[in-house]
């Protein structure tokens, strides 16, 4: 359990001191958020249709570019099969790096979500509904994004294929959240959209981890 | 009970099951297609609501069915290559990987095409549509996970799990497709009338499935054979076969 | 006592063979030397040994138990040091090897780290991140982790002198053979010649086409 603490503390500090690199896909998720009104116009109904599918293509794609640093740097020196050779279950070492990187790239997504919302005219209803999907879904991007995370750690360049890899799988994630937020806007139910998300994120909680150290182990050569 | 699969794990034996089975499966399977494809384009009754344009199903559906019977193949070989270290399980799931998305592409393209005389438009975003093309990119994924590996062994067991990932969300995939459509329920809605099928139309089309099934049977045996060489390359009995097909045509 | 023994061991790497039907036993006490050329496969041995990768076929037994089969244990009872140093270099040496220590159930003191680090000449670098350290530096706080981990029965190393300079060298291979007077066992490749005073064994390996 102390180690498990200290590899969520080791990866909390990482994060702080490498904070200009975590930047980068919080910038990019406000750039590409702000290209849509310029590309449709800035008109309130148009930029409130699209959205709650803006902001979530735009979360998946940004939190593509932060899984990418989940396992590279313990792989290339030598930390992640050090830690294989350590006492520290592997599947829970991993749950617990998937964490520190949901606080670190991901979390600071979601508090910059009412600006976004504001940018795009979402209404209030709307914008709890999508804190609540941002919530329950964006752990099932970072934990189903460490499976092919640790498949592609060894490989040169294994950006887009990341991409090809998990945007398929994302899509169900997709369709849920942002149907949540339209229902929130006709002033209707949401929960049975929320339970499938729940439902979707305890099942890859379960199941990830394991997933995950079986990957990790495959890259080792 | 599975012992007599396990001579199989070796390349040999499975490269020589698979001479064994091509012949059977060319044949029969060309004769079975090309029977069914004519029938069904030719002979079989016109329907009344659809016309001639229906015809495209005994295309489409076959490939369609195929595309995700072959991807659920595909995750059984991944399957048991990982839990028992099966190499050839792996081969036979990469064997399987291109045909799988051929087949899944032309049920895209005849998908397409039968959505022209009936909805007049070349694409519609409609649930079937919609996950075949999912399901297309998941089997490039598979794929391109593969080729990114140099060493093969540690490619077989990362494209083998992601190809497991993908196959546990195929259904999640195909009811959130489904529902998503009803939400937006656009310009028509395709019915297939699949159990209202007059016998006349429904045997061309099954025996166009089987048709198909045994053709792509006989290509993955094909390609297994290819993946085997290829890996094997210098093993002892690779260099003897190579050398024996060369003394026979030397012979002749 | 046997500590590590190997049964009909193959390891193929990219489709080409390395080695097959290996076998041999590491004594408690023992020094085993593994030699080859270049691409021989030495380092895929040293890993598979580990269990950091699997054989294709073969076993390996720690003190008669597959170490496919109780993992943990022989993980308590092995310090590997690879090709890749295995520290962050982000962090300081401090923080790399408390972190190391937590995983591996290591008890010690930070004074014990600062003590050690003192022993291998790198007083005040300690503290600042590892990156700032020469190549010789950075892999002796590397293998400080030799001075850590008592317990341990078994040292697997993969080419551990290099980059050292004569004073490194000396320091390592002192603790290496303190090491195996107390009953410890060393497997390592070097492919500078080994000048420790100890009896030792060799297992050259053959590059195969």
């Amino acid at each position: 359990m102390a180690a498990l603490m200290a590899i969520l503390k080791r990866d909390l500090a990482l994060a702080y001191r490498q904070r200009a690199e975590l930047m980068q896909p919080m910038l990019f998720f406000i750039l590409v958020i702000s290209l849509f009104p310029l590309a449709v116009g800035p008109e309130p109904k148009t930029l409130q249709l699209i959205g709650p599918g803006v902001i979530w293509v735009a979360a998946i794609l940004s939190s593509l570019f932060g899984l990418e640093r989940l396992f590279r740097d313990d792989f290339q020196d030598g930390s992640l099969e050090q830690l294989m050779l350590s006492s520290t279950s592997l599947p829970a070492a991993a749950l617990v790096k998937v964490l520190a990187h949901w606080l670190t790239s991901i979390l600071p997504l979601i508090i910059l979500s009412p600006l976004l919302a504001l940018f795009l005219h979402l209404s209030e209803p709307m914008y709890w509904a999508l804190l609540k999907t941002l919530l329950l879904g964006t752990p099932l991007l970072s934990l189903i994004g460490a499976i092919a995370v640790g498949l592609t750690v060894g490989l040169n360049r294994g950006g887009v294929l990341l991409a090809l890899l998990l945007l398929p799988v994302f899509i169900p994630l997709l369709i849920f959240a942002t149907s949540a937020v339209e229902s929130a806007s006709m002033q209707l139910q949401y929960n049975a959209q929320l339970a499938i998300l729940g439902a979707m994120f305890l099942f890859s909680l379960a199941l990830a981890p394991f997933a995950i150290a079986y990957a990790l182990r495959v890259s080792q050569t | 009970m599975w012992k007599w699969l396990h001579p199989y794990a070796k390349t040999e034996r499975s490269y020589q099951l698979c001479q064994r089975l091509l012949p059977w499966f060319s044949v029969l399977g060309l004769t079975v297609i090309l029977f069914a494809t004519v029938w069904g384009l030719a002979f079989a009754p016109t329907d009344y609501q659809q016309s001639e344009a229906y015809r495209i199903i005994y295309v489409h559906v076959p490939s369609a069915v195929l595309s995700k019977s072959l991807y659920s193949a595909m995750a059984i070989a991944a399957f048991i290559g990982l839990v028992w270290q099966v190499k050839t399980s792996f081969m036979a799931m990469m064997a399987l990987a291109p045909i799988g998305a051929t087949v899944t592409f032309v049920s895209l393209v005849t998908g397409a095409a039968w959505g022209k005389p009936m909805w007049g438009t070349w694409w519609e975003w409609d649930a079937r549509l919609t996950s075949q093309l999912i399901l297309l990119f998941l089997f490039l994924g598979v794929i391109s996970l593969y080729k990114a590996f140099e060493d093969k062994q540690q490619a077989g067991k990362a494209a083998g799990v992601m190809a497991i990932v993908g196959v546990i969300n195929l259904p999640i995939i195909h009811y959130s497709v489904q529902w998503w459509n009803t939400l937006h329920q656009g310009a028509t809605i395709m019915k297939l009338g699949k159990p209202s099928m007059p016998p006349e139309m429904l045997w061309p089309l099954l025996l166009s499935i089987l048709g198909w099934a045994i053709v792509c049977g006989a290509v993955f045996l094909l390609r297994m054979q290819n993946e085997i060489l290829q890996r094997d390359l210098r093993r002892p009995w690779v260099v003897a076969l190579a050398n024996k097909s060369s003394t026979l045509s030397e012979g002749k | 006592m046997t500590v590590l023994s190997v049964t009909n061991l193959s390891v193929v790497k990219r489709d080409r063979l390395l080695f097959e039907n290996l076998n041999f036993a590491v004594e408690q006490g023992g020094l085993l030397y593994v030699k080859g050329q270049n691409g021989a496969g030495k380092t895929s041995l040293l890993r598979v040994l580990a269990g950091l990768v699997e054989a294709d076929s073969g076993d390996v037994y720690f003190c008669q138990q597959n170490i496919k089969d109780d993992r943990e244990n022989y993980h308590q009872n092995l310090v590997y040091f690879g090709h890749k140093l295995g520290i962050n270099l982000t962090l300081s040496a401090v923080e790399n090897l408390q972190y190391w220590c937590q995983q591996h159930q290591v008890n010690i003191s930070v004074d014990t780290i600062f003590h050690t680090l003192a022993q291998l000449n790198l007083v005040g670098l300690e503290d600042i991140p590892v990156a700032n350290l020469s190549a010789g530096q950075q892999r002796r706080v590397a293998l400080a982790r030799f001075w850590f981990k008592q317990e341990a029965r078994l040292w697997i190393l993969d080419e551990p002198f290099t980059a050292l300079d004569t004073q490194g060298i000396e320091l390592l291979s002192i603790q290496i053979t303190k090491f195996l007077g107390g009953g410890g066992s060393v497997i390592m490749t070097s492919h500078q010649a080994l000048r420790l005073e100890y009896p030792t064994d060799e297992l050259i390996l053959e590059y195969r086409i």
